[in-house]
């Protein structure tokens, strides 16, 4: 097919084709083109369908504002959704097909949705889809879901990469039209360090899309210039193809870089790049949007913004009509008229809503001053037009202007909102700007060439100034101002036919006046009420207009009416991007034990906990179910000795003369007698009362401490720890490092355990019952030498020892203690049988710690110490967490012993109803015991303690079941501890 | 944000964890006679003023530094930036101090 509809002149590369694909059909286009240019080139006008009507649409824009060209680019895996084609590059091979129809584009079997329309004005979700209720999510929201919404996902990963940065610069310039241009030249030829970042892919914005003179050339080579120009400044950063999508506290703005978008591939780079920038000052350059005029069937395609069909003329050598009709309510739709015509295009015909002289004089152009297009005819594209006198002009291309809103996106995403002004018909940045943010040219209300370059120019000096640079005296491009008057007209009253506000979202003039009817009229309620310029674009195109129309429906200025404000993004920024290289198993990092290579090696199965990864059990061959291997890690353990890796656990080395007071301030029990060499166990409460964090803390000296915490909370109670340090005591001679990492820490568990620690302690310790009772700890040495702490510890309940080496030794002590332990049938064994052990003991765990529990609770009341400070110990004292009736922590026991516990099931006295009324108390954490052959199980129940024997009803409504439970005493082993101290 | 550390210089708020009103700094006596009130309005209650408040942020991913950053809450403006252990530390002094200057007036 050839390019019907390309012209000579623009910045596209003749000599450089490129072939492309749009819906299956192949055309060809230049190396310079947009996806939207190569098809209005190729005389593509049906884009795509609207989102609710699924109307025929074509391009409106030239820019990334475009509400209507969406297409899903690329196919499999790389398919994008939603790309505007307006923006998309044209490279070697490009697919591109439309969205959101049924069938082909050109029959789209929703297209039925249309003829629908009296049904699906404003707020119908509302008043349609409301009974009855079992409706909603068996067929109103399904059938909704498949009719309306845009492009389609992949459904598959994205086998893009996404990379993240940081920069910093002096001042950083955002848009390259002729404001920031010249901004960007001042401020680079001062020193400063700049960064001038654009969306598009080549820098001059408009300077591009105009056949102005700047400085003596054409306003095209100027950007050219300008941009070699700032190209060999070495303090100058150019971004193209870089949007700022959102400006943040303290001078940061987000930044989306495509870096390989406009390539058939990625090569393996990143595909965008989300910067940070920080910037001393910036230098908002951002231009205006033309806006269109609302008139009857002003969608269809060939319908388009007058700056646009400049555009595709002058800089991409397009022509999107053969006959072309202008639409204006300012001076500047003129330009277009002057542009095409010298293009050669035929100008079917001009009209100006004013009641002006005409601003000139064209060959064959009907021109119609005070004139109203009121309809359109044409089914996959405009045909005609028809006038307010009942006249009708053949034509295949509208270009409309409805005057500039000057661009104050970024302005408002601080708390800044926009004002009204009269002159320029249009918002104007107001309130307060993000920090050190300066906005010049278009985007501030300066909207013609030769103002916007001063305005650059001399903002540009003045910042430098400010920043303590010497401002270059050169002064600033010459150019003229252009002829720029503009009315307010916003919509064509005269139309019966619907005309569209905002393309995307399928908002009519009529739906604003029945908000207005239904009262909602404040423009955020509109806005709600109609989804006016909530869609992808935001309502570049349309917010203005739409609070226009309903300025004027309700009888009140603009200024009074007021506006909507934008957030970020600017344009939609890909989730892939903000993701960056943190994906899958990159999203955090994973921690491996010091045992994790040797349990490896004797195929552990590991679990994720938290961070880190730890063995779960330890199969032997033969088994073939999970529990085979815990119940024998269990018995084991209990019968001789086992060996588990406790590395994970938290640990805080405290030093200081006044670290026992410390310690006194945030245990709730009492720490300042504890004798150097012993062990001691201690509870932390939430200074709201509840159970915090629980551990061990060991004093090795004096004024040395180590404190161990739950792997879970190891970093908050550091955390608090330091608070407690600085914000509350620095008073306090102590100090704290987290030391959870510096030392590799084993359980050996067992009656066996002794005899196996003896066999590799240095022989000069003596760590016989007498010398080193249960909680007895010191500083060692193992294997001839490697030091080492040895704390009498237990959570299995066993007679048990916990030893730490410096971390590098683990793998190796490990080894040695498996070969040492050989004699003894030592066994690894795992976080079940870990679990189960302490069931089977009554230690309270996470699970009992669940944020919701007191130490009364947990029966550990006496642990509260009445007799100092420390966080939590006052607020435990109300009433309300010291109620006679307290849950309490107790064992239970399935009365049929063939039946397993579930955690999580609630307890109701045995004969009642399960209601909430009726509840008793709840199971925490259960377990098979290979020892008592029975399932077993710790929870809370109302007093418990004095409930022993008792049997209940344990209802657990989540899977369903009920059974009857015995309570019993939480220490299911050894209740007296005698194998403790054995 | 930015936050200006005393003692690092200007470092991203990415590195910091957020707690609240700097009031927590202020923990009640706990043998005063309405400890328990004390403590309730300590623990619960919290102005939350449209405009300048004193927050601790925690230099997670630095120095481990408790920080009071004195911030407008509408515009993020941050007018000063502490150490916790400084502000405390003139807290504690100048209180033994009057405490120190009643008993030695008692004397007299």
């Amino acid at each position: 097919m050839t390019q019907s509809h390309r012209i000579n002149g623009g910045l596209v590369s003749r000599n450089q084709p490129v072939n492309f694909k749009f819906n299956n059909t192949s055309y060809v286009g230049y190396q310079g083109d947009t996806l939207a240019s190569a098809l209005l080139a190729n005389g593509v006008k049906l884009v795509g369908r609207s989102f609710k009507y699924h109307r025929p649409r074509g391009i409106l824009t030239a820019g990334s504002e475009e509400p209507n060209a969406l297409v899903e680019l690329r196919s499999g895996a790389h398919q994008e959704p939603n790309t505007r084609a307006t923006t998309v590059e044209l490279f070697e091979g490009l697919e591109a097909k439309s969205q959101n129809h049924r069938g082909p584009l050109k029959y789209d079997f929703m297209a039925i949705n249309d003829l629908m329309s009296p049904f699906l004005a404003a707020g119908f979700y509302y008043k349609t889809f409301m009974w009855p209720k079992a409706f909603w999510e068996k067929l109103y929201e399904p059938t909704i879901r498949a009719a309306a919404g845009l492009g389609r996902l992949s459904g598959q990963e994205d086998p893009d990469s996404y990379d993240k940065g940081f920069l910093h610069c002096d001042i950083l310039v955002i848009g390259s039209g002729p404001a920031g241009i010249a901004a960007a030249l001042q401020a680079g030829r001062s020193g400063a360090q700049v960064i001038l970042a654009d969306e598009d892919f080549i820098f001059g914005g408009r300077l591009n899309s105009e056949t102005m003179e700047v400085g003596g050339e054409s306003s095209q080579a100027f950007a050219a210039n300008a941009t070699d120009e700032l190209a060999a400044m070495p303090n100058v950063r150019l971004m193209p193809r870089t949007t700022i999508y959102g400006a943040y506290d303290h001078g940061i703005y987000g930044a989306i870089e495509r870096k390989t978008d406009h390539l058939g591939s990625s090569n393996g780079k990143p595909r965008q790049v989300l910067w940070r920038i920080y910037s001393k000052r910036a230098i908002l350059a951002g231009g205006s949007n033309e806006r269109p005029i609302a008139f009857g069937n002003n969608d269809r395609p060939g319908i388009m913004l007058a700056s646009a069909v400049r555009t595709y003329a002058n800089r991409f050598g397009v022509l999107p009509g053969k006959r072309i009709s202008i639409f204006t309510n300012n001076d500047d739709g003129w330009r277009t008229a002057s542009d095409l015509a010298a293009k050669g295009a035929q100008i079917t015909a001009i009209i100006d809503t004013r009641d002006v002289e005409p601003l000139g004089a064209f060959k064959d152009t009907a021109i119609i001053m005070g004139g109203r297009i009121i309809d359109t005819r044409g089914r996959h594209g405009v045909s005609s037009i028809t006038l307010r006198n009942g006249q009708t002009i053949d034509t295949d291309c509208v270009a409309v202007s409805g005057g500039w809103n000057p661009n104050v996106h970024l302005t408002c995403h601080q708390r800044g909102r926009p004002q009204w002004r009269e002159d320029i018909a249009g918002f104007v940045p107001a309130g307060e700007m993000p920090i050190g943010m300066s906005v010049v040219g278009a985007a501030n209300g300066s909207m013609t060439l030769a103002a916007s370059l001063n305005d650059g120019h001399l903002f540009a000096n003045k910042i430098a100034k400010e920043l303590g640079f010497t401002p270059s005296r050169k002064s600033a491009p010459k150019a003229e101002d252009e002829a720029a008057k503009t009315s307010a007209y916003w919509y064509v009253k005269e139309s019966t036919a619907r005309a569209w506000v905002d393309q995307q979202n399928d908002v009519t003039v009529k739906d604003i006046k029945l908000s207005h009817q239904e009262g909602f009229r404040s423009v955020e309620h509109l806005k709600r009420y109609t989804t006016l310029g909530m869609a992808t674009d935001q309502g570049k195109t349309s917010n203005i207009l739409g609070l226009a129309v309903m300025a004027e429906v309700s009888g009140k200025t603009i200024a009074e009416t007021g506006t909507t404000i934008f957030r970020p993004p600017y344009t939609p920024v890909p989730i892939g991007a903000f993701g960056g290289r943190v994906r899958g198993k990159d999203f955090k990092p994973t921690r491996y034990t010091p045992s994790h290579t040797w349990a490896k090696e004797n195929g552990a199965i590991f679990i994720e906990s938290g961070m880190w990864m730890r063995a779960q059990w330890h199969p032997k061959s033969g088994e073939t179910h999970w529990r085979e291997s815990v119940d024998r890690e269990v018995l084991a353990t209990r019968k001789s000795v086992g060996i588990c890796d406790v590395t994970t656990l938290g640990k805080i080395d405290i030093q200081g003369k006044d670290a026992a007071e410390f310690l006194n301030l945030v245990y709730s029990n009492a720490f300042g007698k504890l004798p150097v060499g012993k062990v001691r166990y201690g509870l932390m409460l939430r200074e709201d009362g509840i159970a915090y964090d629980d551990g061990t803390t060991a004093r090795l000296a004096e004024n040395h401490f180590v404190m161990t915490t739950t792997t879970a909370n190891a970093v908050l109670v550091f955390r608090r720890m330091e608070f407690v340090r600085q914000c509350l005591r620095p008073d306090l001679d102590v100090h704290l490092i987290s030391v959870t990492e510096q030392w590799a820490q084993y359980a050996i568990a067992g009656p066996n355990a002794r005899k196996l620690l003896e066999k590799i302690v240095d022989k000069k310790h003596n760590i016989s019952n007498e010398s080193f009772p249960f909680m007895a700890c010191g500083e060692i040495s193992i294997c001839d030498g490697t030091p080492a702490r040895l704390f009498r510890i237990s959570f299995s309940g066993e007679l048990a020892y916990e030893l730490a080496v410096p971390t590098r030794y683990g793998d190796a002590l490990i080894r040695e203690l498996m070969d040492a332990g050989k004699e003894f049938d030592v066994t690894p064994y795992g976080l079940e049988a870990l679990g189960v052990m302490r069931i089977e003991k009554g230690h309270a765990a996470g699970n009992e710690l669940n944020g919701q529990t007191t130490a009364l609770n947990l029966g550990l009341g006496k642990m509260v110490s009445k007799k100092k400070d420390a966080i939590g110990s006052r607020l435990s004292e109300r009433d309300q967490m010291n109620r006679d009736d307290a849950i309490k922590l107790v064992g239970f026991k399935p009365v049929d012993s063939s039946k397993s516990l579930t955690a999580g099931a609630h307890f109701v006295t045995k004969g009642k109803e399960p209601t909430m009324a009726h509840d008793q108390g709840y199971m925490t954490s259960v377990g098979y015991s290979p020892n008592l052959k029975t399932s077993i199980g710790l929870g809370f129940i109302k007093r418990g303690d004095q409930r022993i024997g008792e049997i209940v009803t344990a209802f657990d409504g989540l899977r369903g079941t009920t059974q009857d439970v015995e309570i019993v005493s939480p220490h299911f082993i050894d209740p007296e501890g005698e194998r403790l101290r054995a | 944000m930015i936050i200006n550390h005393p003692l690092l210089g200007p470092r991203d708020a990415a590195e910091f964890v957020y707690l609240g009103d700097a009031s927590l700094m202020n923990r009640p006596d706990w043998q005063s006679t309405d400890a328990g009130n004390q403590f309730y309005e300590y623990q619960y209650l919290r102005d939350n003023p449209a405009g300048e408040l004193r927050e601790l942020w925690y230099h997670e991913q630095g120095d481990r530094s408790w920080l009071v950053v004195t911030r407008n809450t509408l515009t993020h403006a941050i007018s000063k930036v502490e150490l916790a252990r400084d502000v405390k530390l003139q807290e504690i002094n100048s209180k033994t101090k009057t405490t120190a200057a009643a008993k030695k007036g008692k004397k007299a």
